[in-house]
């Protein structure tokens, strides 16, 4: 690893494939570093490593990937898997941990690919040992293949909701009931954006096969379910929900979630890019220009961790991103820039269509988000409660940050990442402000791990 | 809006201040720009330590000393103070010389806070630290507290006896009309017969606004916590030969210090944390706890504090404008001081004359 280089890259999903493999076709030195053993990201995960059989039962998006990954493969980028980055300042100094030794390594110019994450939403009893997010669920069974023997009960909203149904079927898993948590008034309100939607018409048409094979295999999807809790002792033994207006109980060992999900913004805010609440997404995004520019010189910010797109609006916008990079460090003219953008920009515009319908759609319920019910812990690290954050908020402490001070929400290991948003929108609905004003916990590094040994061997890189 | 005293910053001295106050029954305004603890006040170490200071500070930090044994009576919470007691480590033979050079010396002004122990019962005391250690200074009833707990329970208490606080409220310019200040921000004006600034890291501004210049730098000293541990070590420890603060919170995290500064951006009120030295923090950590190699970091920061060139703080009664008085300048050891700080500057300002002795910390010192 050296000391500097001129384009340095944080994650190899398909956003930071796509602006390494251009940006090193056309001579830049690029260093990708990425937290995986290979790449491809979350969507494309061990891409290349994966038998043909069970790539098949993926889902044919997910091929999509292997010509990413290949082409990222010839072209001169440096990769650094396993690389967990753990600080990155203003003036592009990252903190890196590779093989237990940490680094500091300086860029010219930094697009930061952390993608997306699941939202985190606490509901009674979601800490309990048995309750997981599908996308965890998923990654053990893409990346190991083990699946629960005695069946699972999904619950949640979003598409990957049943994409994951879909996939367990597939693999022969017993999935005990779909629980469906998106409010039925969601469809009225998502009907404004279904004509732009159906320009990207693959995506429902998909969605559709989806359910239909769903339905087909005898699953029960329940609509409209309200007031889910995760019940047991110890681990989790039932799940207790409302469906029209009836109080139903599903024994279960396994509960999979999914809330949609939401940008990795850890690196972006500790580096101090400005981000605003997004009221349709319902979280926290950094503010970015047409090709990926965020508020903080040289660091650009492409795919999900911006703002949710999906896989393939975060190729083209990684792609922008690295067209601009290349434009700063004097590797391409402005005309050019803006010549080979063209293409990408329109297909952009493309994919992002559908987006308007699904946020609408998939929106989640405003009970959920609020966590009405005190006692759910809201911060699972310091096992801080929402109503101990309502507390402090009655008791004066009127943001993000002052109720953290207070209650030591957000300051566990885990940073805030699993509680910040929800804080936000507690803090907001309890104090009658505007999300917006409440903010979000300031980032305190590290953001992945760094032991003391670690830090204390920090030593200048030589050259290599 | 008007009252007795004006108080600009809502950090622990001003609350202080304004708490002291209205237990005298003078209504006090507080102006914060920010938000209650938003710098030094709320993310400092926490330390309550007179051991190593200052000669100057002493019989203000002995009487603090006691004030915070009995916090509670003052504002009805402990703020979450511990005893353990605060050890200096000497590692060599020249660190020793100089702390028993530093307990002749304050030996023979009088004080016996600070004692010298050998290596026996440093290791009785600390049983976990590495074994090249020679021996120690204490301070046996030094400790330790959690600051935004402390700055609430201040303003919790001042704000019950009447005194009014505004956040959010930045001072733009200060004016004396006749017997009275007229302070303006964005928010309205204010207005008091007397004016305390206790504007932290910003206090400079307000002292040049009353045509006192003060030689004042900010500066972000760097803190950084643990994942919890099991309870493994009571007194704070520090070491004659390093910067290093290191104490085992309640919640059995880790919290270390060692006043290594962090990169500061102080129109953004922005800092960034200076990865190479803090290393020197964490290998000071190594060293004298080889063992906690594999501990992780779960977060670090920096907060605002104001430093002087003599490292001790402006105390006292303006020397240019009659009616308005200074208490800032800590250097990142305030938190201690702060509740005989309130009151020294309550008696200054309802007696004209504090029962400490203040000379050290004038003003016009700098001049």
């Amino acid at each position: 690893m050296k000391q500097h280089y001129q384009l340095a890259v944080i994650g190899a999903g398909p956003a930071g494939l796509a602006a390494a493999t251009l940006a090193a076709e056309r001579g830049v030195e690029v260093a990708v570093f990425d937290e995986q053993a290979a790449p491809g990201g979350q969507i494309y995960r061990a891409m290349e490593s994966i038998p043909q059989h069970r790539a098949g039962q993926l889902g044919d998006e997910y091929q999509r990937g292997r010509k990413m990954v290949s082409a990222f493969r010839a072209s001169r980028a440096k990769y650094f898997s396993e690389t967990q980055v753990w600080s990155l300042n203003g003036r592009r100094e990252l903190g890196l941990v590779r093989h237990q030794q940490a680094h500091m390594v300086t860029a010219d110019q930094v697009v930061i690919a952390s993608g997306a994450m699941e939202r985190p939403v606490p509901f009674p009893g979601w800490t309990l040992p048995g309750v997981m997010n599908a996308g965890a669920g998923q990654i053990l069974f893409k990346a190991h293949g083990i699946v629960p023997d005695d069946g699972v009960v999904l619950a949640g909203s979003g598409p990957l909701l049943l994409l994951l149904a879909w996939q367990y079927l597939h693999a022969g898993v017993g999935v005990k009931a779909l629980l469906d948590v998106t409010p039925m008034m969601n469809h009225l309100h998502a009907l404004p954006g279904l004509p732009r939607a159906l320009l990207a018409g693959h995506y429902i048409t998909k969605g559709l096969g989806y359910k239909r094979d769903l339905k087909r295999a005898g699953i029960s999807t329940l609509h409209n379910v309200r007031s889910l809790r995760a019940q047991g002792k110890d681990t989790l033994q039932s799940v207790s929900f409302l469906h029209n207006g009836r109080e139903q109980k599903l024994e279960t060992s396994v509960l999979l979630v999914h809330f949609g999900v939401i940008p990795h913004t850890q690196l972006s805010r500790v580096a101090g890019c400005r981000h605003v609440w997004s009221d349709s997404q319902l979280c926290w995004r950094p503010v970015l220009d047409e090709w990926g520019r965020s508020s903080v010189d040289g660091i650009l910010i492409a795919g999900d961790g911006g703002g949710i797109g999906g896989a393939r609006s975060a190729e083209h916008a990684g792609r922008l991103a690295a067209m601009q990079a290349l434009y700063e460090l004097g590797a391409m003219a402005s005309d050019a820039q803006q010549r080979l953008a063209r293409n990408d920009r329109k297909w952009m515009r493309e994919e992002l269509h559908i987006r308007p319908f699904l946020e609408a759609f998939f929106r989640i319920s405003d009970d959920m988000l609020q966590v009405t019910d005190d006692d759910t812990v809201v911060c699972r690290c310091e096992e801080v409660n929402a109503g101990q954050i309502r507390a402090a908020v009655a008791d004066g402490h009127r943001d993000s940050n002052q109720v953290k001070f207070l209650t030591r929400c957000g300051m566990g290991p885990c940073q805030g990442r699993q509680c910040g948003e929800a804080v936000s929108h507690i803090v907001a609905v309890a104090s009658g402000k505007a999300v917006q004003d409440i903010g979000h916990y300031r980032e305190r590094p590290p953001v992945n791990p760094l032991t003391l040994g670690q830090l204390a061997g920090l030593h200048p890189e030589e050259a290599e | 809006m008007k009252a007795d005293v004006l108080i600009i910053g809502g950090g622990l001295m001003g609350f202080s201040t304004a708490l002291h106050l209205a237990m005298r029954d003078t209504r006090c305004i507080v102006l914060d720009k920010d938000s209650p603890g938003r710098h030094a006040s709320g993310v400092n170490a926490g330390g309550l330590r007179q051991l190593n200071r200052h000669p100057a500070e002493i019989p203000l930090s002995v009487v603090a000393a006691g004030m915070w044994r009995h916090i509670r009576e003052l504002v009805d919470s402990d703020c979450d103070t511990r005893f353990p007691g605060q050890v200096r480590v000497a590692e060599n033979q020249t660190d020793l010389q100089s702390l028993e050079k530093r307990a002749a010396m304050l030996h023979s002004l009088g004080y016996q806070h600070e004692e010298l122990i050998g290596r026996e019962e440093l290791y009785r005391l600390v049983p976990a630290l590495a074994r090249h250690c020679t021996g120690a200074l204490i301070c046996r009833n030094d400790g330790y507290g959690r600051p935004f707990h402390a700055l609430d329970a201040f303003r919790r208490k001042a704000r019950s006896l009447g005194v009014y606080y505004q956040s959010d409220t930045r001072v733009d310019g200060v004016v004396q009309d006749g017997v009275e200040w007229r302070v303006s921000t964005l928010q309205g004006e204010f207005r008091a017969p007397v004016l305390v600034n206790c504007a932290g890291a910003w206090a400079n501004h307000i002292a040049a606004m009353l045509g006192e210049p003060v030689p004042l730098k900010p500066g972000a000293p760097m803190i950084m916590v643990t994942e919890r541990l099991p309870h493994f070590i009571d007194p704070v420890l520090g070491a004659a030969g390093r910067k290093l603060s290191f104490k085992q919170m309640q919640n059995g995290t880790l919290l270390i210090g060692g006043a290594h500064m962090a990169q500061l951006d102080l129109l953004q009120e922005r800092t960034e944390i200076n990865w190479h030295k803090l290393a020197l923090s964490a290998s000071s950590v190594m060293t004298l706890f080889p063992q906690l190699k594999d501990v992780r970091i779960v977060r670090t920061w920096a907060g605002l504090e104001a430093f002087m060139p003599d490292n001790i703080p402006v105390i006292g009664a303006s020397v240019t404008a009659p009616g308005a008085y200074h208490a800032f300048g800590f250097s990142a050891h305030g938190f201690q001081l702060s509740p005989v700080v309130g009151r020294i500057l309550s008696q200054l300002i309802l007696d004209g004359t504090s029962e400490l002795p203040i000379d050290p910390f004038r003003i016009d010192r700098f001049a």
